[in-house]
């Protein structure tokens, strides 16, 4: 689809809401979300009434609609981070645009205003080129190209399915490492978007992400779970873990996954030492599943991303299921979610989509 | 007075400059380049003088000297193209080599700061890279980024860098096609980003502005056989980075790409450039999948094992595509055996140093 052939009624923005009070976030966030339609979902274990102020197309899910459509013992699966997750299925939008509710707009080089959502559109509206490294990276953006050397069957690229921003200020870095640089602040703005190229894996933040709905959600998904899981960004690796086994899925498909631009204006929450004690599982689970996700194939039989995502809970199972519980979990978690994005999801996806 | 501080790897670093036309470039480069060993290979008529900046500290090699250094290797050493530079790389005695064009010049920052490229390819240099995991932020080890979450902390040490790709504002390094098509366009955009190219990932290699550590990679180095006499040109660099990179991820060693920008003055004449591309246009389409599909063996634990192995997939298989890639294959062998020839230990060959010419007037400043 051209970018130009993109409505303001193909886009949902989903956010969690970890926080009661989202005046002041909406506000910031106006001028670029007041177009679109909001989904919100609040964190189940959040108490508190929402406070949203006027003026926002939106939709509101709590803990009871989450129950309602998924099921009291699946509501597990929706606390916390993981609460967007429920947002992404029930929309019913081509794209989808999240955010996290500690995040503000982010200025560029110039002082201007970036606008995520038009970026992430330009993104993934514009093809990805996952098969060789173009040295000026994404050849589609105004003013660079291919450049001399890349082959010319591989030029028109393939379907981004995929868009992974950025953050300036609290860069998402994991525990230890905002431990040991508390003043450490990230105000790089690097004015660059690329493929990440077939077979290299990314952590996947899930920060700043957007995603062609069909094609992606299905591999987006709360899977998996650390025992003292908590309301902090380093202590969670739901979107890490989705990340990576979307990231194997798009390559499987021939799907093109963007990183760079566009960056946000992430702000400080909590203490990285007290998120310390609960991470190093996070941590420590990332080392055994790297040769893992570096070696796992999918069967060619696999040519929709719900199957794909079934393979990969087969695999995980196998493979990572002995390593540690918490992988057999995240397999289970796997196959419940596509059961759940083919029952209360909006129907399933072929790659190549619209 | 400030004391200044010694210009970095001073005397483990060789620049090495492929030249046809002339070296007025090097006085804008001076403030960078001036404590530094020049290596210029100068293609072309070898009785055209080329004169050499005053304080410069260089040695400089024309056709005679390579004929004489290589004997009948010289074959190998492409004549009327860029690709000579390689010449450069066998002959240096130094661990690091940084190689640019003549008419490559210093860029600017966007705060205004005048560039020092040679700086910023040591910096990338030394410093490992990570080419098993992709890190969102980019190169970890510059200043004031890092991993992010969910970055492995066992690929946190990284590998050591082989091979530091620098870019290019103003004239992009386009194809004859794109050229011709987009004949105005330029690279404006800075990009503040270095990052290791993911293992298993090519790319195409720009000789322009490009440094690496000879130690780790240098035999694999080879431009290949290009210009005069040959089917094709501007495919030099092309080749050695294909080569380079398969070998790099088989040994487990990083290539960067990024940082640092020179400023691109020269357009070449698109015609001319699409006569000489043409033909790689189409041999492109075979060449790729065979270096993504390489194969290197186990037992191929160096580097010119590697090379050696790698000349012959490319007789095996490419040599069908068109006899000129069973030339190449040998001229790759020819290659490798030139550097052992030069660069063994036990080899204290009149051969080496006698290629320098130094003007008289030329003694290093200090």
């Amino acid at each position: 689809m051209n970018q130009e052939d993109i409505k303001d009624s193909d886009i949902d923005i989903v956010i969690g809401a970890l926080q009661p009070d989202l005046t002041s976030f909406l506000n910031e966030w106006r001028p670029v979300f007041s177009r679109f339609h909001l989904i919100i979902v609040k964190d189940p274990d959040l108490k508190e009434q929402l406070n949203i102020p006027e003026g926002f197309d939106h939709h509101v899910y709590t803990k009871p609609d989450i129950e309602k459509a998924v099921g009291a013992s699946s509501t597990i699966l929706f606390s916390g981070y993981s609460c967007r997750y429920f947002g992404y299925l029930v929309s019913k939008k081509k794209y989808i645009i999240s955010i996290d509710d500690d995040c503000l707009p982010a200025r560029d080089n110039e002082g201007n205003l970036v606008d995520p959502v038009a970026q992430h559109i330009t993104n993934l509206t514009t093809p990805a080129t996952p098969f060789f490294f173009n040295t000026l990276y994404d050849p589609f953006r105004d003013g660079a190209d291919f450049v001399r050397g890349y082959p010319f069957s591989l030029r028109s690229g393939v379907t981004c399915a995929l868009s992974c921003g950025l953050w300036l200020n609290l860069a998402d870095y994991d525990a230890p490492t905002q431990a040991l640089k508390p003043q450490q602040r990230n105000s790089q703005y690097v004015d660059l978007i690329m493929t990440v190229p077939a077979r290299a894996l990314l952590p996947v933040s899930g920060i700043n992400i957007a995603f062609e709905r069909e094609m992606v959600g299905p591999a987006l998904f709360p899977a998996l779970r650390l025992a003292r899981e908590g309301k902090l960004r380093w202590e969670t690796i739901e979107d890490i873990w989705s990340g990576m086994c979307a990231k194997v899925i798009c390559d499987h498909l021939g799907l093109g996954v963007k990183t760079g631009l566009p960056y946000v204006w992430r702000s400080a929450k909590g203490d990285p030492i007290e998120s310390l004690k609960k991470e190093w599982q996070g941590v420590k689970l990332m080392e055994e599943v790297v040769p893992f996700f570096q070696s796992v194939r999918l069967p060619r039989t696999a040519t929709t991303t719900e199957d794909c995502v079934a393979e990969m809970a087969k695999s995980v199972r196998e493979r990572l299921g002995s390593v540690d519980p918490v992988f057999n979990h995240a397999a289970d978690a796997m196959l419940q979610w596509v059961k759940l994005w083919k029952s209360v999801g909006s129907g399933s996806s072929t790659p190549g989509g619209a | 007075m400030a004391q200044l501080l010694s210009p970095p790897l001073k005397d483990d670093l060789d620049i090495v400059i492929p030249t046809i036309r002339n070296l007025d470039f090097l006085e804008m480069w001076r403030p960078f380049f001036q404590p530094y060993h020049l290596i210029i290979v100068q293609d072309g008529d070898p009785t055209k003088k080329i004169r050499v900046p005053e304080g410069f500290d260089y040695e400089l090699y024309n056709r005679n000297d390579v004929n004489r250094v290589l004997g009948p290797k010289a074959n190998c050493i492409s004549f009327k193209d860029s690709a000579c530079r390689c010449f450069g790389f066998l002959v240096s005695k130094k661990k690091y080599i940084f190689t640019i064009d003549d008419d490559c010049f210093v860029a600017k920052d966007p705060s205004g700061k005048e560039i020092n490229a040679l700086a910023q390819h040591i910096e990338n240099l030394l410093a490992p890279s990570t080419p098993f995991f992709f890190n969102t932020l980019y190169d970890p080890f510059r200043e004031g980024a890092d991993f992010v979450r969910g970055y492995p902390f066992s690929l946190r040490e990284g590998v050591p860098t082989a091979i530091s790709h620098g870019l290019w504002l103003n004239i992009p390094d386009y194809d004859a096609p794109t050229q011709l098509v987009k004949p105005r366009e330029r690279n404006t955009r800075y990009v503040d980003a270095v990052m290791a190219i993911p293992k298993g990932t090519l790319f195409p290699m720009c000789g322009m502005n490009l440094a690496f550590d000879r130690e780790l990679i240098g035999p694999a180095m080879y431009f290949g056989l290009m210009g005069d006499g040959q089917p094709i040109g501007r495919y030099d660099d092309m080749w050695a980075g294909w080569c380079a990179k398969v070998i790099c991820d088989h040994l487990k060693l990083g290539v960067k790409t990024g940082l640092p920008y020179i400023w691109h003055s020269k357009a070449s004449n698109p015609f001319v450039n699409l006569k000489k591309e043409y033909k790689g246009i189409y041999w492109q389409e075979d060449i790729i999948p065979f270096f993504q599909n390489v194969v290197l063996p186990k037992e191929c634990t160096t580097v010119q094992k590697c090379y050696i192995e790698l000349s012959k997939q490319v007789k095996e298989k490419l040599g069908p595509l068109d006899p000129y890639f069973q030339k190449l294959g040998d001229a790759m062998l020819t290659w490798i055996e030139a550097w052992e020839d030069i660069n063994s230990p036990a080899k204290t060959a009149p051969s080496q140093a006698n290629g320098a010419k130094k003007d008289e007037s030329s003694t290093k400043q200090k």
